[in-house]
């Protein structure tokens, strides 16, 4: 059952890697502080697919979810982006200072609100939250793939009773690290700002992120061969999954901006003021455009969810609805008004390479589907 | 006397996939009247059974348009029309607030009517007898078997060709169901007396939970805490204060906002003297005493100030302002009849405030010069 992907794929997929790594050393020599936000940004993105990808495998075995067995290996292909993320993380930790005001200790000193905040938003514990909360991810991504990739041999049922268990473990762990994950990286852009449903918020694109990425993946696959025996009900699922966070990111994105609206606090409402100026409003509303009216409606109808042009059409234009999504949460603290140049086009080259590689390597060494798996037969079988 | 007549052959399988197999064929095999019944939605079963689109759609999308049009036209009537308010320093017409609302009820109406459409249009409510009902047949499709049925009514019926039929698609228990003419056109139970008696308990049991809820449980505790927690009662004493008072002087030698004493009690004679009008008449002050006018002195004095209002008979009468006595007052005077109030008219201080008197006197003077327009003011 090993399929590996064809060698022009891996190639085109080195090939963007090597271009990605050559813009972000560009960007960093020409530009460090602009390079280091939409750094940010692919840094979220990567961060997106990779933890998106484990919750759904988690998903998947808490819920006892059968439809999603004989797919389930392309989560975990994904899922192994949790170790590459830090990696790409790793350049903005020379360039702190110019992404995050709060670590200038000489503002804080100043600043009464920093000063409040200074026993979170400090240098030592910003390390040592995003080394744990790696660290668990990875933890917990290794324990999974490891129970998964063993049935294949043994095709041990208790396998599965171990996940389940590790899923029930693992949904509260991630619902807290991903909240840290956007609290550090998104709202502590603008230290001054807070919003206790920024986590939710990032979370809906999370997954937003992660089932497009698979979609694609399985339809490409099932069109080449790979995957033959899904059916139109298996993808019918996977389209009915993207609508649903398609609207649930719209209700959190909404829920949002009513409350602040609502409150109408100066601390608040600024962060708003600041996407609503300067050009960025039109970025607002086409976000609200390309993130949800256009994929509401292209996903409405029932055999929109069957077709699989629609489907591969639709991953990919969430996916850029998400960076946009990144765009409009990260860069108006880099400067206000809208900033837009060959970086904010060229970093996303590196996640692509990244994921387009991952893949190829994942597939050489593993199983495209879970062979041992006791429900893959159901799974196979599965109707709506 | 009752006249068992055939209404259909019954077939129940065990699968969604043979149901749907068993539906194609049979819409294949050229019947029309034939009806599928399944514990759940199958999907795919349209397909199976070549039925033209469902028309349910566009009324669910009627009556959520309807929910969404009527949620933004009532709020939108209200707050721009009928009662339009300042909430929070936010325009009248705030849609934001509008749009959790509106959501609500296009759900709400599109769910609830396109069920009640349903019942209507497909089930012909009000009548719920159906030769179905009540047989072994409809007892398996609502737990766990998946159902087919050909009726009697088809043209290509035949009891023995159906039977066959049903067995080469490996259908079990082919049975057919009998019904009687009379029991289905006398088939409205709902007022049968179980029915109504039914209905009668649930009546009883909701409104005496209710009753009991709203007139008993929340006088107990521990849903009365609210009610006897330590707290103020205006014109009550209080044990929260040493000296056992609830209403509270001010602080000694301050004096709160908007609330600053009037310095000249009973002096209407000397106050024109002291006391000038501080706005200038411009468009808006006169648009404000106006208002102003017509709310707190028209009832008495009249529209225009001739003390001709209906209270005109019924109460001292209320003189007219335009006498020579009120036209020759300083504005100060007036202010003053205002704010302390003169013989049978009470005092307006409470409800009209500072600047509201004087625009309501700049006011006063344009109905006067209006009265008595000098020969200049026509130029
Ligand atoms: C409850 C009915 C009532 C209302 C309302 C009322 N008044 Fe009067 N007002 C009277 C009566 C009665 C008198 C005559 C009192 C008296 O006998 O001296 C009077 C007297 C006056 C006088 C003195 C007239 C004079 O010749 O002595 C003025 C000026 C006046 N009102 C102005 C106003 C203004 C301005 C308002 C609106 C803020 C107002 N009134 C509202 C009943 C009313």
């Amino acid at each position: 059952m090993k399929k590996e992907l064809p060698s022009k794929v891996k190639n085109i997929g080195w090939a963007l890697l090597f271009v990605g790594i050559v813009i972000y050393v560009i960007g960093y020599t020409v530009n460090p502080r602009e390079a280091a936000f939409n750094n940010v940004i692919g840094f979220l993105f990567i961060t997106s697919i990779a933890v998106g990808s484990i919750f759904l495998i988690a998903l998947e075995y808490i819920a006892g979810a059968v439809w999603s067995v004989p797919m389930r290996r392309v989560n975990e292909f994904l899922g192994g982006l949790v170790l590459v993320a830090p990696l790409v993380a790793l350049p903005m930790f020379f360039h702190l200072h110019d992404i995050f005001h709060w670590t200038d200790l000489g503002a804080v000193g100043t600043d009464e609100l920093l000063k409040g905040k200074q026993p979170y938003l400090n240098l030592n514990f910003f390390i040592i939250r995003f080394v744990v909360v790696f660290a668990l991810w990875n933890l917990f991504y290794w324990l999974f793939v490891r129970n998964s990739l063993k049935q294949d041999l043994s095709k041990d049922q208790k396998l599965t009773t171990q996940n389940i268990r590790l899923a029930a473990v693992f949904l509260p762990v991630f619902a807290i690290t991903l909240t840290v994950t956007a609290v550090d990286w998104a709202m502590s852009l603008e230290p001054h700002w807070f919003s206790t449903i920024l986590g939710v918020y990032y979370f809906s694109g999370t997954v937003l992120a992660a089932v497009a990425t698979a979609t694609y993946i399985i339809v490409k696959f099932h069109e080449n061969g790979y995957l033959q025996n899904l059916k139109r009900d298996h993808f019918y699922s996977l389209g009915a999954l993207l609508f649903a966070f398609i609207n649930f990111w719209a209700y959190i994105a909404f829920s949002q901006f009513l409350l602040i609206w609502y409150a109408n606090l100066p601390e608040e409402t600024i962060w708003f003021m600041k996407r609503w100026e300067g050009g960025m409003q039109f970025v607002s509303v086409l976000l609200i455009i390309v993130h949800f009216a256009v994929p509401y409606f292209l996903l409405l109808p029932q055999e929109a969810k069957m077709n699989l042009k629609r489907l591969k059409f639709m991953s990919i234009w969430i996916l850029f609805a998400h960076l946009l999504d990144l765009y409009w949460l990260v860069m108006p603290t880099y400067a206000n008004g809208v900033t837009i140049g060959w970086m904010e086009i060229g970093f996303p080259v590196l996640i692509v390479g990244l994921i387009i590689v991952m893949l190829g390597y994942k597939m050489k060494r593993h199983n495209l589907v879970p062979v041992g798996d006791p429900k893959l037969e159901r799974g196979l079988k599965f109707r709506l | 006397m009752s006249t068992k007549q055939l209404y259909s052959i019954t077939a129940l399988f065990d699968s969604p996939d043979e149901i749907i197999h068993a539906a194609s064929e049979t819409s294949k095999a050229g019947y029309t009247k034939y009806d599928v019944n399944t514990p759940y939605p199958v999907h795919g079963m349209d397909g199976a059974m070549q039925l033209k689109p469902s028309r349910l759609g566009f009324f669910a999308m009627a009556f959520g348009l309807l929910g969404a049009v009527s949620a933004i036209g009532f709020m939108t009537w209200v707050t721009l029309i009928e009662y339009p308010l300042v909430i929070g320093g936010k325009p009248f017409w705030s849609w934001p607030a509008f749009v959790p609302v509106s959501f609500e009820l296009t759900v709400l109406l599109a769910s609830v009517l396109s069920v009640v459409a349903m019942i209507v249009i497909y089930f012909k409510f009000p009548n719920n007898a159906h030769p179905l009902h009540d047989t072994k047949y409809m007892k398996a499709v609502s737990s766990d078997k998946f159902g087919i049925n050909i009726q009697a009514e088809d043209p290509k019926f035949d009891e023995k060709a159906v039977t066959e039929f049903f067995k080469s698609l490996g259908g079990k228990e082919i049975t057919p169901v009998y019904f009687d003419e009379d029991e289905l056109s006398h088939g409205q139970k709902l007022f049968d007396p179980k029915f109504i008696g039914i209905l009668a308990v649930v009546a009883v049991i909701a409104s005496g939970t209710t009753y009991f809820i709203f007139n008993q449980l929340m006088f107990m505790p521990p849903f009365n805490w609210m009610m006897t927690q330590e707290k103020l009662k205006a014109q009550k004493p209080s044990e929260l204060f040493s000296d056992g008072i609830g209403m509270r002087n001010p602080v000694d030698g301050t004096v709160a906002r908007g609330f600053l004493p009037y310095p000249f009690k009973g002096q209407l004679d000397s106050v024109g003297k002291y006391l000038v009008n501080p706005l200038l008449p411009t468009k808006e002050v006169l648009e404000t005493g106006k208002q102003k006018y017509l709310t707190f002195c028209s009832p008495c004095h009249g529209n225009f100030a001739q003390g001709d209002s209906r209270l005109r008979g019924q109460f001292p009468n209320p003189p007219t302002l335009h006498s020579d006595k009120v036209r020759n007052w300083h504005d100060g005077n007036i202010y003053h009849v205002i704010t302390e109030g003169q013989n049978v008219m009470p005092s307006y201080a409470p409800q009209i405030a500072r600047d509201d008197r004087w625009a309501i006197i700049h006011y006063l003077r344009a109905l006067q010069r209006a009265q008595n327009a000098k020969e200049s003011d026509f130029k």
